[in-house]
């Protein structure tokens, strides 16, 4: 503990970059929400005022809620991204214990091979993956989405998951063989507890462009039923009109999902910061 | 129950061959101790008596049973680590008592057998408390209670005390000398300490580049070493190695215990200067740079004073040296 890394102005300037940092990220999220309470005329005459009395307006929420299936498209997401998140973080784990614990040959170049997708993107093989889908008769399902976003998440996933789980005591994962564990014991109940911050970042990394695509949606399930809200959002940008209300509105409610399973998920980071290791 | 046998043992990791052909029995109810310094292979040798490493080639044997392809749950051995490896989400009584409910065992059964472990280790006041709770020396006591409710056939240790400090280290030694004589059983325990290894084994290993150099009594080895490694490794401080040629003797190098030296001011074979000097109480350490042989050490008993920097001289006792050739093995 060096004095000057606790010096008073070390410290303000730490947290002036911050802070700084924080308005420069929020500021968006904070016009789009002070917006979604305005009316159309004052988001258009002074975009960065607060909602007075005069200009306070919930037409854009009630425009959204109105349209009906906002709920389903909701529902949508919710599932599209808690499942492929369930299945990244699964597969994730179990591929990175294979590859950080046991030796076998080609154990290398199968980690090269798995994190190799974290440099190509996946929407280059979106043909590819439409005609698989259309073979398969999943056009217009979730599972489509959950597969295809699976599939994206997991280089990441076994990337960063095995690289910590090589940082898990050897002698904890030997005393449990000793004692008769079986190897899907050691890693549900000895492993995976000890990676639970890495686990975490990797929901958070993986969660948020999932929720957020376009893409994916627009081309594999553009059907009604099927709809995610990222895709329902889009009925109000048209192409001469654009209903800003609606469309503030629609954004400003889909932020809160992501934020609650974020919460959840930074709760459980510090948790497993905090809790006593093997030593 | 619980001899060792190891015939022919080798262990490669890809190329690199770290164990190179180990022939060892252990007797049923002997303490053995691997020793050796730090990246010779014992802890490696360790986790193949384990089964927790494949055996590249050769026999791991039981009571006269091979068990190389036997999972460590079934070899009826236990293990106790240098880092505990409790497991942190369990309370004491549910880390000692896991390996039993491994095996199925009726739950009375598990129960008078972790009550007896806890009351051998004075562990009983610490049972439902979880390791994040419990300071170093706690873990490793229960580690070591873990280790005694299975009533293995074997004890491994694998450096046991190396993360406690000097005092606790101390105690627990102690502690495991005293279990192994109530319980009898066969034990093999790893460490890179020679006190550890000279006050606890009846029987000692000393391991070097993945080969064994000297398998003997702990005296045996101190007496009467093998080699210049044993003679080196074993006693502290280290033997003096000193040049022969120097000293008008047919051998390459001779070894002198630092307690086999005199010093004089005056007169004697060696001369040199005190470099540094440690005073302990009941002994005095002199270190004497000299001009053929390097640095060597001297021991005496009681409380001494040479000037540092100042010239002594040295007189080795000749007739407790030891002879070694120029492969550095003992000639008799
Ligand atoms: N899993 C492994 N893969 C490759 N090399 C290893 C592995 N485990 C141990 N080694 C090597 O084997 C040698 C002996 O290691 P170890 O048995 O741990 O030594 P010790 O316990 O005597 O300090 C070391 O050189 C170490 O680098
Ligand atoms: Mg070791």
């Amino acid at each position: 503990m060096s004095t000057a890394r606790h010096s008073p102005a070390r410290s303000i300037a730490a947290h002036a970059v911050l802070i700084a940092y924080t308005i420069i990220a929020l500021f968006p999220v904070f016009v789009i929400i002070v917006n979604s309470f305005k009316s159309r005329r004052a988001i258009f005459a002074d975009p960065l005022a607060l909602p007075t009395a005069e200009t306070f307006d919930l037409v854009g929420y009630q425009t959204v809620l109105k349209q009906g299936d906002f709920l389903l498209y909701f529902q949508n997401s919710m599932i599209v991204t808690v499942g492929s998140l369930f299945l990244v973080l699964l597969f994730g784990a179990m591929a990175a214990f294979a590859l950080s614990e046991y030796r076998f040959r080609g154990n290398s170049l199968m980690a090269l091979y798995l994190a190799l997708g974290i440099m190509i993107p996946i929407r280059l093989g979106t043909v590819a993956i439409l005609q698989l889908m259309v073979a398969s008769g999943l056009v217009n399902t979730l599972t489509a989405l959950i597969l295809v976003y699976t599939a994206q998440g997991l280089p990441l996933a076994v990337f960063i998951l095995s690289e910590f789980m090589r940082g898990v005591s050897d002698d904890l994962k030997s005393a449990g063989r000793i004692d008769g564990l079986s190897e899907y014991t050691i890693f549900f109940r000895l492993v995976l507890p000890l990676v639970r911050p890495a686990m975490a970042t990797v929901a958070v990394f993986t969660m948020i462009p999932i929720w957020n695509d376009l893409w994916f949606p627009l081309i594999l399930a553009p059907s009604e039923a099927t709809k995610t809200i990222t895709l329902g959002s889009q009925v109000f940008i048209g192409q001469f009109v654009t209903n800003w209300n609606a469309v503030l509105a629609a954004l400003g409610l889909a932020i809160v999902p992501v934020l609650v399973l974020y919460l959840i998920f930074s709760r459980q980071l510090i948790r497993g910061i905090t809790a006593g290791a093997v030593k | 129950m619980g001899a060792l046998t190891l015939s022919s043992v080798t262990k490669a990791f890809g190329k690199t061959e770290v164990i190179r052909g180990v022939d060892l029995t252990v007797n049923d109810g002997e303490f053995c101790v691997f020793v050796g310094p730090s990246g010779c292979g014992k802890s490696t040798l360790l986790r193949m008596i384990a089964g927790l490493e494949d055996v590249t080639s050769g026999d791991v044997a039981i009571d006269g049973e091979r068990i190389n392809e036997l999972a460590p749950a079934r070899r009826e051995i236990a293990m106790v680590f240098q880092s505990y490896a409790l497991y942190p989400h369990l309370t004491v009584r549910q880390n000692m008592s896991l390996a039993l409910k491994q095996l199925g065992k009726p739950r009375a059964e598990i129960i008078a057998a972790a009550d007896k472990a806890a009351g051998m280790l004075a562990l009983e006041p610490l049972m439902d408390r979880r390791p994040s709770e419990l300071s170093g020396g706690q873990r490793q006591r229960v580690a070591i209670g873990r280790a005694i409710v299975r009533t293995p056939k074997l004890f491994l240790f694998d450096e046991p005390l190396s993360n406690l400090d000097a005092a606790l280290r101390v105690a627990t030694r102690i502690e495991i000398a005293r279990l192994h004589r109530e319980l009898g059983a066969t034990m093999i325990y790893v460490t890179h300490d020679q006190v550890e290894a000279m006050t606890l084994a009846d029987k000692i290993v000393v391991l070097h580049a993945g080969r064994v150099e000297q398998v003997g009594h702990p005296m045996t080895l101190y007496n009467d070493p093998d080699n210049m490694f044993v003679a080196g490794f074993i006693g502290s401080p280290a033997m003096n190695f000193l040049k022969a040629g120097t000293l008008g003797l047919r051998s390459a190098t001779v070894g002198v215990r630092p307690e086999h030296i005199e010093v004089s001011d005056r007169a004697g074979r060696i001369e040199g200067r005190v470099s540094h000097l440690e005073k302990l109480g009941g002994e005095t350490l002199t270190y004497v740079q000299t001009e053929d042989h390097g640095m060597l050490t001297v021991r005496q008993f009681g409380e001494y004073d040479h000037p540092v920097d100042g010239t002594v001289w040295l007189s080795p006792d000749q007739s407790r040296a030891f002879h070694f050739d120029a492969a550095g093995q003992r000639m008799r």
